[in-house]
């Protein structure tokens, strides 16, 4: 079992380090897919190998000595919070890589593509597997430059300074989380994840953890990212390509609340529990802010594109699991976790349809799509304009859809918030969150309306408009599918973040 | 050493002595190797300069290689233990040089730092028509005083020993006969004079309140000073200070770093760069830790400030660097040098703050990331040639896909992401030291100043992949817009490569195993 981590993390390195390799486009291409077939075939072999009667222990561990000057060490394992999240990153890369095969973005071609897409996999999936502090930032940093080489050289518009506030913004995040991270393991002897977690703070004086947890809230909040810290996300995610934006909002955003969960949560609980409150403000405010700013960008004649309406959107669900993962309850972190996963899984696949858009239109501009009645895609191109309302319908939290559970149990936990917390606080961040959940499902409709409905017969930018292709299908089915699974069968996930939710809160 | 050796001995014995045979000093060979040897070559290269035919000066620079390359050697023996000579045989008398593990480590940096220069100059030499015989003299000298000073244990062979590093580093700057050189040259004599008078003033002082120059001697002689030697003392102390705050070209004593680097000749600007700058920082650890150790808070709190200024005066004015300027890409190296010796100065401040010695590692460990690192790029800058424009490497990765993806990885190590991780072990490093010394301020502000570095560390790094010129999006130059460089595919001199080639090899070790060097961290260095 813990070759199969292992060889989970080496294998997309390896695949990196080939692409160095003079070989062709097409073929590095094909490299790509191959090695993040297998790398998907791992995950889910992991899976299988889990032990799901017991998903709250570490399994598939190693632990080896790499750095004793520094007492850093190579500690891998995985559990129920992290498994689903290995095998979605793997799932998301191996899509993307499929889709880039026959729609590479425009760039400097397919092997320098797979090679960035490759470490940036590695980096990833060894967020969600390492078990050690200095590694855990390791794993952070390392996915800064292959998304930076991705949107600036792959994206589009203004990409060389969206590449550029991403990356900066994200290592200020990620320096000052480095240094609550120093703190910690200064003042605690180690930093093994684990063991910190299992002494739950004990060791560590009340200044020290309201000094780490501050620090390491920053880091991670911009990664998730919080309002206010958000603002990043949209240049980022309009100006990436269709790979880049499924990637970062699919798996990066979730490094950031993954971290919350792994190590703020259980190696600082007084610290944590001192800033929750403000946290689940920022959540409720992100929330409502969030689905605003998507109702302005779907107004006719804002001139809004539809990936940053998208990458909007995110910043509102991703206050979901903040606010969830706030309340400091299993319920609240359960409906976090699993509204990450779904989240992961809708975006995913509402930025493969809106970037096909874009390809087929030349633009993602709402207005120019829309023209005056709608773009129709319902008529024009059925199948698309089915998916795309399927998502959307999804994103907007329809039960018996992936998006319900995680944002009802969010809520459901700030309703209840831990013991210490407000309760009056929390209730109104769960009124609002109400409330966004209304405008979310409010601005979902108006793009539904205006790019799926309208008169097919009004002059359009485009005259061909194909419908799905083969290669489309074969990359975005999954994700529907899955979606569709998850909210109908949300015990899958439930049953393996619960036991170990609740160890890592203390109480089982 | 025997200068300082006579200067010391009349003071510490009596001249009548009942065993004579005890004056005889056994002097450790092996422990003075590493720079002896140095000092040797240097003397061989000098002779066999006035021997050897104009054709075969070339084997000169494979002389220094090979010395340099035997200095190195002559550290392995020494490696586990701690080895002192030159020592005074009366109670309480110290020795005045030792090969401890701080001074292996320093030396390591500076005779490997020598190499790299040496093999980047045997093209560099040709290319410009230096003097042969006289470069390879003076850089060996350089290299010899740069070795002998972290092993350096008293005021006088500290000081001698900086001095022997600096004086030919004036003439290796302005050995290149053109204005420029010559302006740079003497810009960095005047400054590099006022800055050791400065500190000969404060080792007086420093003699005077404590009556030795025993470094051990100076820290037992301060805390022992009498109340009307206090404001003497803490002056010499100052004083001292500055001049070694000179050497390693901290704010405010950095604004020779960019003239001075243009000017020389390309190795020669990594060489300061590096060794220079190891020599300023070593002879500063010893001074602060070792003989200004009663002051620990007042020095501690000096180096935190000038560590901080330092560092963002540095990247700020890196920042600032634009693409379009002639040597751009030198300048923007040395601007990156004084914020790189801000991180330096990090964990000096830190044992300040500590009191002991312990978070001295992680200046060791950074100094030599960052000189391997640092000479790499300067050798592919060296390689790419041209006017050193920015913008002349703008597609490298098109015409020279190793040296575009070396010179990548070396500013990455620079800016400590990965894939270059060794250098964000390197950071992680100092950034310990300040959270454990207490400086979470500090801690912060060099937090700031990575994001700051990385900025344009990545602007050039992106330039390396970007397409050639027609296609670039980035606004057009402004003034006498120059045609964009392309030198042709020309073959690459063999020793570059491998100088190069060793660099990036170390760097790609290092980064796989960064226990190799991240060892000095832990345990003692003295």
């Amino acid at each position: 079992m813990n070759a199969v981590l292992i060889a989970l993390l080496a294998l997309p390195l390896l695949g990196a380090a080939l692409t160095l390799a003079p070989i062709g486009d097409r073929r590095a291409l094909h490299l790509g897919t191959a090695v993040t077939g297998a790398t998907l075939l791992l995950a889910v072999a992991l899976a299988a190998g889990f032990d799901h009667d017991d998903p709250s222990r570490m399994q598939a561990v190693t632990d080896v000595s790499w750095i004793p000057a520094l007492d850093v060490r190579l500690h891998l394992g995985t559990d129920g919070i992290s498994l689903p999240l290995l095998v979605l990153t793997a799932l998301l890369t191996f899509l993307c890589a499929l889709y880039s095969v026959k729609k590479l973005p425009a760039g400097p071609g397919g092997r320098a593509f797979t090679g960035l897409l490759l470490l940036l996999e590695t980096g990833m999936l060894a967020t969600f597997a390492v078990l050690d502090l200095v590694l855990f930032f390791l794993a952070f940093e390392i996915v800064l430059i292959p998304m930076y080489f991705l949107i600036a050289r792959w994206g589009s518009g203004k990409k060389t300074a969206a590449a550029n506030r991403f990356i900066l913004y994200t290592l200020l995040g990620s320096a000052v989380m480095l240094l609550g991270f120093l703190l910690i393991g200064v003042k605690a002897g180690t930093f093994d994840m684990v063991e910190l977690a299992d002494a739950h703070g004990s060791g560590l004086s009340h200044t020290t953890q309201l000094i780490a947890a501050l620090a390491i809230l920053i880091g991670l909040a911009v990664k998730a990212p919080a309002w206010p810290l958000h603002s990043w996300l949209p240049d980022a995610h309009t100006a990436a390509p269709t790979a880049g934006s499924v990637l970062l909002a699919g798996v990066m955003l979730k490094m950031g609340t993954y971290g919350l969960v792994r190590v703020l949560l259980p190696v600082v609980p007084d610290g944590t529990a001192t800033f929750a409150p403000y946290l689940g403000a920022f959540a409720a405010v992100g929330i409502v802010y969030g689905s605003l700013a998507c109702l302005a960008l779907a107004r006719p004649g804002a001139k809004g594109d539809l990936k940053r309406l998208i990458a909007y959107s995110s910043v509102g669900h991703m206050g979901f699991v903040l606010l969830g993962i706030a309340s400091l309850t299993p319920t609240g972190l359960n409906g976090a976790l699993f509204a990450n996963i779904a989240h992961g899984l809708i975006t995913g696949l509402l930025f493969f349809v809106v970037g096909a858009v874009k390809d087929r239109y030349g633009t993602a501009d709402l207005d120019t799509l829309a023209g005056a009645t709608g773009a129709a895609l319902y008529g024009r191109a059925p199948r698309i304009g089915a998916l795309l309302a399927f998502a959307a319908v999804a994103s907007l939290g329809l039960p018996g859809l992936a998006g319900f559970w995680g944002e009802l149990l969010a809520m459901y936990g700030a309703f209840d918030p831990a013991a210490g917390l407000s309760r009056p606080a929390f209730v109104t961040y769960m009124a609002l969150a109400g409330l966004g959940t209304l405008l979310t499902a409010g601005y979902l409709l108006v793009v539904v309306k205006r790019v799926c409905m309208g008169d097919p017969e009004q002059p359009a930018p485009v005259t061909e408009l194909p419908d799905l292709k083969g290669y489309e299908a074969a990359s975005w089915t999954p994700l529907a599918a899955l979606t569709l699974l998850a909210g109908l069968w949300p015990a899958l996930l439930l049953g393996l973040s619960d036991p170990a939710v609740k160890h890592l809160l203390g109480g089982g | 050493m025997t200068t300082a050796h006579d200067l010391g001995q009349p003071l510490m014995t009596p001249l009548a002595v009942a065993d004579p045979g005890g004056l005889i000093q056994s002097v450790d060979w092996v422990a003075v190797a590493p720079p002896l040897i140095a000092a040797l070559a240097a003397l061989a290269v000098l002779v066999a300069d006035l021997f050897l035919p104009e054709a075969r000066k070339r084997l000169l620079g494979w002389l220094s290689a090979a010395g340099l390359l035997a200095a190195l050697a002559a550290l392995i023996p020494l490696v586990g233990d701690t080895r002192s000579t030159f020592c005074f045989k009366s109670p309480g008398g110290g020795c005045s040089y030792t090969a401890d593990h701080f001074a292996l480590a320093f030396q390591l940096l500076v005779l490997g730092g020598a190499l790299l220069t040496v093999l980047l100059s045997l093209h560099a030499v040709e290319e410009d028509a230096l003097p042969g015989g006289e470069y390879w003299f003076l850089l060996l000298s350089s290299a010899c005083g740069a070795a002998l000073l972290p092993a350096a244990r008293d005021l006088a062979t500290l000081v001698i020993a900086l001095e022997v590093a600096t004086l030919p580093a004036f003439a290796l700057v302005g050995l290149r006969r053109d204005g420029r050189g010559a302006e740079s040259a003497l810009k960095f004599f005047l400054s590099s004079v006022t800055a050791t008078a400065v500190m000969l003033l404060g080792v007086s002082f420093v003699y005077a309140a404590a009556g030795t120059i025993q470094l051990q001697g100076v820290a037992d002689g301060l805390a022992h000073a009498p109340g009307q030697l206090k404001p003497l003392a803490e002056a010499g102390a100052v004083l001292t200070l500055v001049g070694f705050a000179f050497k390693a070209a901290a704010v405010p004593f950095h604004f020779w770093v960019p003239d001075t680097y243009v000017g020389a000749p390309l190795p020669v600007a990594g060489y300061l760069s590096v060794v220079g700058k190891a020599a300023g920082l070593s002879g500063l650890a010893l001074v602060t830790t070792v003989a200004f150790r009663p002051y620990g808070h007042t020095w501690g709190l000096v180096l935190a400030v000038l560590a901080a200024l330092t560092m963002t005066v540095g990247n700020a004015a890196a920042l600032r660097q634009r693409t379009d300027t002639r040597h751009g890409a030198v300048r923007l190296l040395a601007w990156s040098s004084v914020g790189q010796a801000g991180y330096l100065l990090v964990p000096l401040a830190a044992a300040g703050y500590a009191g002991s010695d312990g978070p001295l590692g992680a200046t060791v460990a950074y100094a030599l990331i960052y000189g391997l690192v640092n000479l790499g790029a300067f050798g592919v800058v060296a390689l790419v040639g041209g006017s050193g424009r920015l913008d002349g490497f703008r597609g490298l990765a098109g015409r020279n896909r190793w040296a575009a993806f070396a010179l990548a990885f070396f500013l990455l190590c620079l800016a400590g992401l990965p894939p270059g991780v060794v250098g964000l072990f390197g950071k992680v490093v100092v950034f310990r030291s300040a959270v454990d010394a207490g400086l979470g301020w500090l801690a912060v502000v060099m937090a700031v100043n990575v994001v700051i570095a990385l900025a344009y560390y990545l602007k050039w790094t992106a330039l390396l992949f970007a397409p050639a010129e027609t296609e670039s999006e980035s606004e057009p130059a402004s003034g006498s817009a120059p045609a964009p460089e392309a030198p042709g595919p020309r073959r690459v001199p063999a020793p570059l490569t491998a100088a190069l080639s060793l660099a990036a090899a170390g760097a790609v070790v290092l980064s796989v195993a960064p226990q190799l060097v991240l060892r000095v961290v832990s345990g003692s260095l003295f």
